[in-house]
């Protein structure tokens, strides 16, 4: 099994060299070192959505409301800001999280008290979390000359020659890293979306564990609202609208399986990255911008076709596997 | 692997809230219905017109009319999540064709059948490859209007022929437009395809155990295949509708619409983990939308704030039996 999935990240990873490669015969300085480190920074909040979508989608749950929840939360800092610019940036995104959490439990309650199946819960969040950054900000904008320079600039600061904002994705990913290989959670995250049945039996208390999870990606949610806000610095109601589908295609094209169980924190990076590089690229080469949303639908159609084999067959008989 | 010895009693499925609350649905969403209703005519006085009362329905009949045959998708344990890019790509097609000269009946005939192509290339990847639904449709979601953001841009098509404008803005009779009157014999064939006919038990079926399903004879792929392109088909006939309402076409045409179908159908009651649902659920589900989001329009309340009453809808309709059950069985 652990052999299988390093394969399928070498597989990913190779891929993503030969997508490099080719870029760089039309334009070399794609490949620089710097513009590669430029990449990363630009994937970053793409790579921790990712990873707050995949714990959920592990458990055999989704979570759609990501997109709304960082517009949201967004909006609250990017308010905050304007209002009271002596409230500093650590406090902010302290305040961002626990914006984030609350949303996010308020899914995970849905989910875990009221049996109701996580992609109706959040298809309704959704709506209701963007719906209520409407309310909160009466449709009006909080542009860049609003926000405080230290909110714009926290991210963008360099640190042994890096943007904070690149550390920051490097943390998140370590932390999940900790969590999905060295914690009793991640493996009860694993356990329960090969097979709920089993991880009852094994004392794995199924509805709180999805309730957590839905915490963790309510955080991860409300955390890349400010990332998202001070980067591109505008907070709007339209800000990220449909982003949870990329979030979402970032984690199939990093074989995340949908129907639980199946995936890695590797993954889910590289499959940003992925879609990372191709919009970064499309510019470069000069190809109309237009082209990506096609690309991007290729490249998730070919990823579920490649990984289709690992998965397993949909309503099969509960109890079959003892391991993995 | 080592096997172990299974317990007697092995459940399809872990959880299902829904299915016992099924009995009563359609009637929870009369009362919803009906009181929407009556809070509308006190809130607006411009509401009982046959007038606004014959423009709120065009606020569900294209998504009605897709919403059918997402419900039997969805019974059958699938989903499509590409309906509103397949109307971004016929309507792209048919504006091609416009620029190109073509006549009305070409028009409906290219929109229709890109539809239905579309439907049938989702169906091929899900049932010839064994993949899911989801992440398929979501992939399809990118790629269909992916290829109308590359044929379009940022520019529009326009320039539709007059006779083309009949099937979004004509009226059959009075205040009773072309498009009702098709959301409704659709309802009508529809509900018999899923109520009484054999197909329709296949796919309820399918969807309560598609493994014992299979053993009994049906033909899980070739029905999941056609649901499929059922649905791409009812999105190629919305595109019509919209393109021939709106009169333009722009890559960005109906742009979240699949989230609103969906939300549709499992407000009418349909499982979202397959198995149950009914086609009068829908219809009322489509009604309740209408009601809600023509009512607030009539209230002057922006359409950002309208989806925070679906979503809420949504939720509490499907948690208000789970809530009631537990409370009267004290579990």
């Amino acid at each position: 099994m652990k052999a299988f999935l390093k394969y399928r990240e070498i597989w990913l990873f190779a891929a993503i060299v030969v997508l490099i490669g080719l870029i760089s015969t039309r334009f070399p300085a794609f490949a620089d070192p710097g513009n590669l480190r430029q990449v990363f920074n630009d994937t970053s909040i793409l790579m921790i959505l990712a990873l707050g979508q995949m714990v959920v989608i592990l458990t055999r749950s989704i979570d759609l409301s990501m997109a709304s929840n960082l517009c949201f939360t967004g909006m609250v800092v990017a308010m905050l800001n304007a209002a009271h610019p002596a409230i500093p940036i650590p406090l902010l995104i302290v305040i961002a999280l626990v914006v984030g959490l609350v949303l996010g439990a308020i899914n995970g309650l849905l989910v875990w008290r009221l049996n109701i199946p996580s992609i109706v819960v959040t298809l309704g969040t959704l709506t209701i979390y963007r719906g209520a950054t409407f309310v909160l900000s009466g449709g009006a904008w909080v542009n860049a000359d609003k926000m405080s320079p230290d909110f714009i600039g926290f991210q963008r600061a360099a640190f042994l020659g890096i943007p904070v904002l690149s550390w920051i994705a490097i943390l998140v990913i370590a932390l999940f890293f900790v969590l999905m290989t060295r914690t009793a959670l991640g493996r009860s995250i694993y356990a329960i979306g090969v097979n709920p049945t089993a991880s009852v039996y094994a004392g794995i208390d199924v509805g709180r564990t999805k309730f957590i999870v839905f915490c963790i990606s309510g955080m991860i949610g409300g955390l890349s609202g400010y990332l998202w806000i001070s980067r591109y610095v505008i907070a709007s109601v339209e800000v990220a609208n449909g982003y949870e589908l990329n979030i979402i295609a970032a984690c199939v094209i990093g074989g995340i399986s949908i129907a639980g169980g199946i995936g890695s924190v590797g993954g889910a990076v590289l499959g940003a990255l992925f879609l990372g590089i191709i919009s970064n690229a499309l510019p470069v080469i000069n190809i109309s911008p237009f082209w990506q949303m096609a690309i991007s639908g290729s490249a998730i159609i070919l990823a579920v076709v490649l990984n289709a084999r690992g998965e397993r067959q949909q309503g099969r008989i509960i109890l079959r596997k003892v391991e993995a | 692997m080592t096997d172990i010895p299974a317990p007697r009693h092995i459940p399809d499925r872990l959880d299902k809230p829904l299915r016992s609350a099924i009995f009563s649905w359609e009637a929870l969403l009369v009362v919803v219905a009906v009181a929407i209703f009556a809070i509308n005519s006190f809130a607006s006085p411009y509401f009982l017109d046959p007038y606004s009362l014959s423009d709120l329905t065009f606020n569900f009949t294209e998504k009605g009319l897709i919403a059918f045959a997402m419900a039997l998708l969805i019974i059958s344990g699938e989903i499509d999540l590409s309906v509103a890019a397949i109307i971004a790509l016929a309507s792209t097609m048919m504006g091609m064709a416009v620029q190109a000269g073509a006549g009305t009946p070409v028009l409906v005939a290219i929109g229709i059948v890109v539809g239905l192509g579309c439907g049938a290339f989702n169906g091929l990847l899900v049932t010839r490859l064994g993949l899911p639904s989801i992440v398929v449709t979501i992939g399809t979601m990118s790629l269909f209007r992916g290829i109308a953001f590359i044929i379009l841009g940022d520019q529009a098509y326009k320039g539709y022929p007059q006779s083309f404008a009949f099937f979004g803005q004509g009226y059959v009779w009075w205040v009773v437009s072309f498009e009702l009157v098709l959301f409704l014999i659709a309802a009508v064939v529809y509900w018999f395809l899923l109520h009484r006919t054999s197909f329709g038990r296949r796919v309820f079926a399918i969807g309560n155990n598609p493994i014992a399903a299979q053993f009994s004879g049906v033909r899980v792929g070739r029905t999941k295949f056609i649901l499929f392109c059922l649905t791409g088909l009812m999105s190629g006939i919305a595109s019509v509708l919209i393109t021939s309402r709106l009169g333009s076409t722009r890559p960005s045409i109906a742009q979240g619409y699949e989230l609103e179908v969906i939300t549709m159908v499992v407000l009418g009651g349909v499982s979202i983990l397959g198995g149950a649902g009914s086609i009068l659920g829908v219809v009322l589900a489509a009604f309740i939308m209408g009601l809600v989001t023509f009512g607030l329009g009539l209230l002057n309340v922006p359409g950002i704030v309208m989806s925070i009453f679906i979503g809420l809808l949504l939720i509490i309709v499907i948690a208000l039996p789970i809530v009631w059950r537990r409370l009267r069985g004290g579990r």
